[in-house]
């Protein structure tokens, strides 16, 4: 067959009835206070880290919920728990780093 | 003595029940802590959706309660419950048996102070909802630039926020900034406007129109991110630090001036009144209805009523509606007990 040049790329859409969600359901039993995000972005814009590395606490947890790695995202962190002062839902954000990172042990 | 109606509250719910109360016969007493009654929104300059200017419901408001008893600059002391009656004692001495008694003790704006990363009370171009309305009033405000380039608005402020003690939606703020933008708009039209929200809500009738107002004939930016801190340049304006969350980055802005939607928190000073009268307290602070569709003006206890924001944050028009309903509802009681 002819070779036209083209190649299929990988979808990029969210397909919800197939992402794995495990490590999101999991982190939902020890940290259920990460249900509560309502994606103000709080987190994120105080971040020491963000402007540099592009570490997002916002972006880990969609993720998470999205079922995609967050481990290259969390390699960023430098946990120095600003983010849990200014999030307004009070979700210990630094804990569920902590929690994340244990699933991956 | 024996139909004796002590409405708490001057504020538009007090008045606007007192108003109905003496139509249909009876003289309320009416109490307000402060010197004029009006309450917040005799403060404000315009009111949203069709700007119409708040004077024009708090003159007519004033002049059609003249027939009650008003007593101005007072505040209720005690509140004792009897068998058929409760005994309110006011602070000037004066003691009443009252067979109703109605809430109209609305709402305490949210101190924005006490949300130290945005700099309210520090910065010199910090200043809230309420700030600004007086300034629209004619108050002069000097933290207010005469010709700013760049102004901001930050949503929800002390609202939506467990830390700050008030989970629930303040429900107003978010078109009173678009108002608010739209006004600074036309009062500085070379400057930027921003509007810095985590969820637009715009649920009343012609509120979406002013979203689009704001975008299509005034150019109001929308930034959805909350803000997480405010400080000072060297040169003495604001420097606002946010996520753009729409497009995933940090985002930094110098502003002229910041304006705070300070929301609408329970009015402490009530909690003890109803301590008193043994009245339910619900989880947000606000006093308590019966139940939240179909009993909202009853409280817990025969002869006591609730109107306005004492409930819950409320609209002008939805504080009206009741003010006027719980006339009824305290008129049926009267009759039938
Ligand atoms: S703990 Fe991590 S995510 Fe939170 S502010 Fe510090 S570096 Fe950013
Ligand atoms: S500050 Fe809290 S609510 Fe806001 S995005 Fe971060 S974790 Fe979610
Ligand atoms: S109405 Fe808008 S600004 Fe006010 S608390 Fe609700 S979401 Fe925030």
């Amino acid at each position: 067959m002819a070779d036209f040049g083209f190649r299929l790329s990988k979808s990029s859409t969210i397909d919800l009835d197939k992402i794995d969600t495990s490590v999101y359901d999991r982190l939902c039993k020890t940290d259920p206070d990460v249900k509560t995000c309502m994606a103000c972005g709080s987190c994120s814009a105080t971040c020491t880290a963000a402007p540099f590395s592009g570490m997002s606490m916002r972006k880990v947890i969609l993720a998470l919920q999205r079922g995609q790695d967050v481990r290259p995202m969390l390699s960023k962190c430098m946990l120095c728990g600003k983010c849990i002062m200014v999030c307004p839902r009070g979700i210990n954000t630094r804990h569920i780093i902590l929690s994340i990172c244990r699933q991956y042990d | 003595m024996k139909d004796n109606i002590v409405i708490i509250g001057g504020g538009v719910a007090g008045m606007e029940a007192a108003k109905q109360l003496l139509s249909l016969g009876y003289t309320p007493i009416l109490v307000e802590r402060n010197s004029q009654l009006g309450g917040h929104v005799a403060g404000w300059y315009r009111l949203f959706p069709d700007m119409t200017p708040a004077k024009d419901i708090i003159v007519p408001l004033r002049l059609d309660v003249a027939r009650a008893n008003v007593f101005t600059g007072t505040r209720v002391q005690s509140i004792t419950p009897e068998r058929e009656s409760y005994t309110i004692v006011l602070d000037n001495g004066i003691s009443i048996e009252a067979r109703a008694v109605v809430f109209a003790t609305g709402f305490s704006l949210f101190d924005a102070s006490k949300k130290e990363e945005y700099g309210y009370g520090v910065y010199d171009h910090v200043i809230t909802n309420s700030d600004l309305e007086a300034w629209f009033c004619g108050k002069e405000d000097k933290r207010i630039p005469s010709d700013p380039k760049a102004v901001g608005f930050v949503h929800c402020v002390g609202s939506r926020d467990l830390k700050a003690g008030n989970s629930q939606c303040s429900k107003v703020c978010c078109t009173t900034a678009i108002k608010q933008a739209i006004e600074m708009k036309e009062k500085f039209p070379d400057a930027e406007i921003y509007c810095f929200y985590m969820d637009l809500r715009l649920f009343g009738k012609k509120y979406e129109d002013f979203y689009i107002n704001a975008q299509r004939n005034f150019g109001v930016h929308f930034i959805r991110g909350r803000v997480s801190e405010v400080g000072e340049t060297i040169d003495g304006r604001l420097q606002v630090k946010a996520e753009d969350t729409l497009s995933g980055k940090p985002l930094k802005v110098q502003l002229d001036s910041l304006v705070l939607m300070s929301g609408m928190s329970c009015n402490e000073g009530v909690r003890n009144l109803a301590r008193q009268a043994r009245l339910d307290v619900d989880d947000d602070g606000f006093l308590k209805s019966s139940n939240n569709i179909y009993g909202i003006l009853n409280s817990n206890r025969k002869g006591v009523f609730y109107a306005g924001a004492c409930t819950g944050t409320k609209t002008v028009p939805e504080t009206l509606a009741e003010a006027r309903a719980v006339a009824v509802e305290v008129h049926n009681y009267l009759k039938n007990g």
